[in-house]
């Protein structure tokens, strides 16, 4: 597993206090991990802040799994 | 009660009447201020006034969108941290509905609603962040009783009010809580003016039989601002000496 997708379900499971486990790359925020839309809003905002990556709003729209942001910002990190 | 000290506030309008007293109010229980206006010289000159503590003044033109998008995180960056957001700035642009020019509905609009609500989404990220935010909005009774004259003002002032409504909801999980104050007549500049029979017309209206002071206005402030308000969202606390009982 790559480092990115080490530290992206680390803030995953801290913000949405799911177990580890429950955290796959196929998880769907919403439907896997029970996520609403503001939670998405801050995932984004802890993904901005630890990777110092920018997600513009249309992006971060398209990320609903946690492949989706894992792939996203290993394509944009500095 | 309603202790303030260790947060910090961003109040627009604050060199005006209201604002001003609202800004004095925040402070005297202990927040810690940026205050805004248009008027650079007298921002400064109402910043040193408020002595004490490290208040800053950030001058800003509210119907530019780019200064407007610029404040919030200047007021982040020059106090640490915001908690309370106070959007007291207001202009008029009086005229019937059939006289109105598109600048004087825009210019009111974009001061009034606009940048209230460009300053709020700014302000959200902040404090989702820290889990605890206070936001409020100057509105007034005309938003909700409608006046001849000011169809752009009430339209803007009402619009306010169903703002704070959807994003009280929207972020009342994340400690954050948006509300409203609606002044009825206050003492200002502008009414001190009046030819005094028109003042006793006025008050007639009033069951509390006076204007308004802003020290009235600023005390509802403090009041939503306080942790203690953490569980009233989506409001409008009216201040009115009962003219208008909503």
């Amino acid at each position: 597993m790559s480092e990115t997708a080490d530290r992206v379900k680390k803030i995953v499971v801290e913000h949405l206090g799911v177990e580890a486990e429950k955290v796959t790359e196929e998880a769907s925020f919403i439907d896997d991990l029970g996520a609403d839309s503001l939670d998405i809003v801050e995932l984004v905002m802890a993904f901005e802040e630890e990777f110092g990556v920018e997600i513009p709003d249309d992006a971060a729209e398209k990320i609903t799994t946690v492949k989706d942001a894992i792939t996203y910002i290993d394509e944009h990190k500095a | 009660m309603f202790d303030l000290s260790g947060m910090t506030a961003l109040v627009t309008g604050a060199s005006g009447g209201i604002g001003s007293a609202i800004a004095r109010g925040l402070a005297a229980q202990g927040a810690r201020l940026a205050v805004s206006g248009s008027n650079e010289a007298r921002l400064e000159e109402f910043r040193a006034s408020l002595g004490g503590a490290d208040h800053v003044a950030l001058p800003c033109n509210l119907s530019d969108p780019a200064a407007v998008d610029a404040l919030v995180p200047q007021a982040v960056a020059a106090l640490g941290r915001l908690d309370i957001l106070v959007n007291n700035a207001g202009v008029t642009r009086d005229n019937l509905a059939m006289r109105m020019k598109d600048e004087e509905w825009d210019t009111v609009i974009r001061v009034n609603l606009e940048a209230a609500f460009r300053l709020m989404r700014a302000a959200a990220k902040p404090m989702i962040k820290a889990r605890f935010g206070r936001m409020i909005s100057i509105t007034s009774v005309v938003g909700q009783t409608g006046n001849p004259g000011q169809a752009n003002y009430a339209a803007s002032k009402a619009g306010l009010v169903g703002l704070s409504k959807a994003m009280g909801q929207e972020l009342a999980s994340r400690g954050i809580t948006v509300n409203c104050v609606a002044p009825g007549f206050i003492r200002s500049a502008m009414t001190d003016v009046l030819p005094e029979a028109q003042k006793t017309a006025l008050t007639g209206r009033i069951p509390a039989g006076d204007l308004g002071t802003g020290e009235d206005i600023a005390a509802a402030v403090v009041y939503l601002a306080s942790r203690e308000a953490g569980y009233v969202t989506g409001q409008t606390l009216h201040v009115n000496g009962g003219m208008a009982m909503v």
